[in-house]
């Protein structure tokens, strides 16, 4: 079988890291400017979604289509959201 | 000539018992299944039509209420689109074919695929019961705040069916795609693929990345409607479009998923009956996905008039146009195909060449719709009544018809009879157009839907429109009394009756369980039809071949 | 021979490759399903942002915390759980799928206690929904009901889907108790896999978006 095999202190140093981020992210939490603090949060949030698919889920080890079907969810969202908001923002 | 015969084994045979249908993970089985029960949603769907359409024949309301109106609409909408269309070719026609066609044995998730019947049945009969129960009357796109807050119908039934029917359209889109990377036979590669399984697998992509917001759209409503949890509700500041948005977004596509699969069948057949190659395969292929992508892009034209941006308005008119790109090529490719082709007008072909003139009709009035402009002249109006029923039933449903007949050999290993099938083609087609065409007038002269009073000057063209509706009521009926006719009394058919290409062809008719006795290769492109000289020069293209 | 190869199958890593093909599928219509809400929470966020951040403050942050840091490590455990049955270690799978049901159970828990505390508070929304801020404050009570609104939503999805997932990983646990897996099988665990990192990706975008505005 050729199922790629993590070593285990690769694993080990992505949780390490997912919890480093996750103190960061309450420490940012207690910036008071509005945006500064979304987009701290949200980039901190999508670097843990990107380490957990990437390791824990193996993306980077599969193939192809399969990276593919993960782009796929996103990008769709990212559709629906883009296009929902040309609404909403441009209202007033 | 030798009479071609039944072969002695095969899927229908394999096994009697009630359970080995119940618990059948035989993906063609499941077509079955799926075909029994949806020809049962089209009749109940098409018999609040007939209750509306005679209703409709007389200005005043003198057979039905307000009330009464509103739940009949609403349940042949929910019921045609989400219980009929949906599912129909790619559950029925993609369930059987698929697989056949890539020379697999089955669907990569067979049991899931069992799983999505029961989720199918599960959800219809949460929808009959919610009809049972006194009916909706939000009508089949459940507007907030109407469907939150006001209506007093069994909406949450209702939304739970479709909510239910809903995962059982993801889990076929799931198999589709699945299937179609993994279990592809020998030498199939991706440009020898039939069109089919283009265009289905297409359709697929929109089913697993629309119906989840579908889905979540009518579970925030049951949420607001049962738990007063309101994220749509006005009086917190919620906004009611913001429904629209997210049923749109899966709503529109999900016109796609009608559609496609209905030009899916149409690319198979045009090519059989005109003994040639298909026109421009790549370009038919490559635009099946076009359209899913862009079908994601549009759907703001549905809210034109509703209170959202000018700025978006214009966005999503410039888009809308684009799809008419993609489907333009498929027209163009088909009769392309016809052209010089040696054309044979079997039943198949009839709908098909129905399909192609009707889809366009559609198609063409889809563009004025997506003008911005003109929309806000029509929106609401018969207009778009006739454009949509062009589209989904002048295509889906003849799309649908023809599959059937094209295919009826293979899963049933008859031959249905074939005057029979093109007079009801021929049918189909006039009361289709003696209906809904006259809508397109009264849609322009101003009268709006989902009314049953209307002024005296709009009755001739309603009474025709209803004696339209009558002869299409009829059509469909002629089709359902042969077909299980030919169950028992039709000619065997053979492997291969209507001489096609296609691997699906190359086993006996019925298939046997594992549809083929061995592993096929495939050694040559799709649609490999001689070239013209070289095909027996006096016609006869239906002759059977002798194996 | 495997005895796990279905019919319709060439070889075993056909099927594998199906059944991840067809889970990573699944997960994006999961990420769709909870993207609707996601759009609608983005609309609000920027029509009302004091509303929300009222709201947020009304969120317990340590539990919230806590229960991230929780879901984490039930990733890790999880991952851990996999590459076990990948190297052929029973008891190993075993053991690592115990404790993530535990974890999942843990943050169940916690989450259940938040929400108690909230219907003490009067903060799920609906008639009895009430705010005790001053009324010097220009935030409008009912725009911070929407945030509660999407608060329950948001979390009550994700929260049956950690219950779905719990029951998933129950079922890996004990297949894999009865020895049914091996390095060349071990589909089920894969795939519960993929499905409990997806739940934890969505607790990583709530916890923020929810917990953590200002």
């Amino acid at each position: 079988m050729t199922h790629h095999i993590v070593p285990v202190k690769t694993y080990a140093f992505v949780f390490a890291a997912l919890l480093v981020l996750l103190a960061l992210t309450v420490a940012a939490a207690q910036i008071e400017n509005e945006v500064l603090n979304l987009l701290v949060g949200l980039t901190i949030a999508v670097s843990k979604a990107a380490l957990i698919m990437l390791f824990f889920m193996h993306l980077r080890y599969n193939t192809f289509v399969i990276r593919m079907a993960a782009v796929a969810g996103f990008f769709w969202l990212a559709i629906l959201m883009t296009l929902t908001m040309s609404d909403y923002l441009s209202r007033m | 000539m030798s009479v071609a015969e039944l072969p002695r084994r095969h899927y229908l045979n394999a096994n009697y018992n009630i359970w080995s249908w119940l618990l059948t993970t035989d993906h063609k089985r499941i077509a079955i299944l799926y075909m029994i029960s949806l020809t049962l949603f089209f009749f109940v769907g098409g018999a609040a039509a007939i209750l509306f359409r005679l209703e409709l024949m007389t200005p005043q309301g003198d057979l039905l209420i307000s009330e009464t109106y509103n739940r009949l609409f609403t349940l042949h909408g929910v019921v045609m689109v989400f219980f009929f269309l949906i599912p129909s070719i790619p559950a029925v026609l993609g369930n059987f074919l698929v697989p056949m066609m890539i020379g697999a044995r089955d669907m990569a998730f067979p049991r899931l695929n069992l799983l999505s019947w029961y989720l199918f049945m599960a959800g219809g009969i949460l929808a009959i019961a919610a009809i049972v129960g006194g009916g909706v009357d939000t009508g089949w796109t459940f507007y907030t705040p109407y469907s939150t807050t006001y209506a007093n119908s069994q909406v949450m039934a209702m939304a739970m069916g479709i909510f239910v029917a809903g995962f059982s359209s993801i889990l076929t889109g799931m198999n589709f795609i699945v299937t179609t990377h993994t279990m592809r036979a020998p030498g199939m590669t991706w440009f020898r693929l039939p069109l089919f399984v283009w265009s289905h697998y297409a359709t697929a992509v929109i089913m697993v990345l629309g119906t989840p917001v579908l889905a979540i759209s009518l579970a925030l409503i049951a949420l607001e409607r049962g738990l007063g949890v309101g994220i749509f509700d006005p009086k917190l500041g919620g906004d009611p479009l913001l429904f629209q948005h997210l049923f749109w977004f899966y709503s529109h596509p999900a016109v796609y998923i009608m559609v496609l699969p209905s030009m899916a069948v149409v690319s198979e057949i045009v090519p059989c009956f005109a003994r040639k190659r298909i026109f421009g395969y790549s370009f038919i292929a490559f635009s099946s996905v076009a359209i899913a992508v862009l079908s994601f892009l549009v759907w703001g034209h549905h809210m034109f008039v509703s209170g959202q941006s000018v700025f978006a308005g214009m966005v999503f008119s410039f888009l809308s146009m684009l799809v008419a790109i993609p489907s333009a090529v498929k027209v163009f490719n088909w009769t392309a195909t016809l052209h010089k082709g040696s054309i044979s007008l079997e039943t198949p072909m009839l709908y098909a060449l129905g399909f192609i003139g009707l889809f366009t009709l559609g198609g063409l009035t889809g563009l004025f719709l997506a003008t911005l402009a003109v929309d806000l002249h029509v929106h609401d109006t018969y207009f778009i009544v006739a454009h949509f029923h062009y589209i989904m039933v002048g295509g889906a449903v003849m799309g649908y018809l023809g599959g059937v007949h094209y295919w009826w050999p293979k899963m049933t290993g008859r031959l249905y009879p074939e005057w029979w099938g093109r007079v009801s083609a021929v049918v189909v087609f006039v009361g289709f157009n003696l209906t809904f065409f006259p809508q397109f007038v009264l849609g322009y002269l101003g009268m709006p839907r989902r009314y049953h009073v209307y002024p005296d000057e709009f009755q001739v063209l309603n009474v025709m429109s209803s004696a339209g509706a009558s002869i299409l009521g009829l059509g469909y009926l002629i089709p359902l009394v042969y077909l299980l006719w030919s169950l028992k009394y039709g000619k065997a058919a053979g492997p291969n009756p209507w001489n096609a290409k296609g691997v699906e062809w190359q086993t006996p008719s019925p298939p046997p369980t594992l549809n083929f006795d061995e592993t096929p290769v495939v050694t040559e492109e799709a649609y490999a039809y001689p070239p013209l000289d070289e095909s027996s020069a006096e016609g006869e293209p239906l002759e059977p071949v002798a194996n | 021979m495997n005895t796990h190869l279905a019919h319709h199958f060439d070889d075993a890593d056909q099927q594998f490759d199906a059944a991840r093909l067809g889970m990573w599928i699944f997960l994006a219509t999961e990420i769709m399903f909870f993207g609707g809400m996601f759009v609608g929470y983005t609309i609000y966020r920027v029509n009302y942002p004091q509303a929300f951040a009222v709201g947020s403050s009304h969120l317990q942050l340590v539990a919230g915390t806590v229960n991230t840091a929780v879901l984490l490590l039930s990733s890790f455990t999880m991952a851990l759980a996999v590459r076990c049955s990948q190297t052929n270690r029973r008891t190993g799978t075993v053991f690592l799928l115990a404790i993530t049901l535990l974890l999942g159970v843990v943050f169940l828990g916690i989450k259940g206690f938040e929400y108690t505390e909230k219907f003490a508070t009067h903060h799920v929304p609906g008639e009895s929904f009430s705010l005790s801020e001053p009324h010097s404050s220009p935030v409008d009570p009912q725009h911070v009901e929407l945030f509660f609104s999407f608060y329950f939503a948001m979390t009550g999805f994700h929260a049956l889907h950690m219950i779905i997932g719990v029951a998933l990983v129950t079922i890996a646990a004990t297949q894999a108790w009865k020895k049914c897996f091996s390095a060349e099988y071990y589909t089920p665990v894969e795939i519960t896999g993929l499905y409990w990192h997806f739940v934890d990706i969505v607790w990583v975008f709530l916890f923020p978006l929810l917990y953590l505005i200002r």
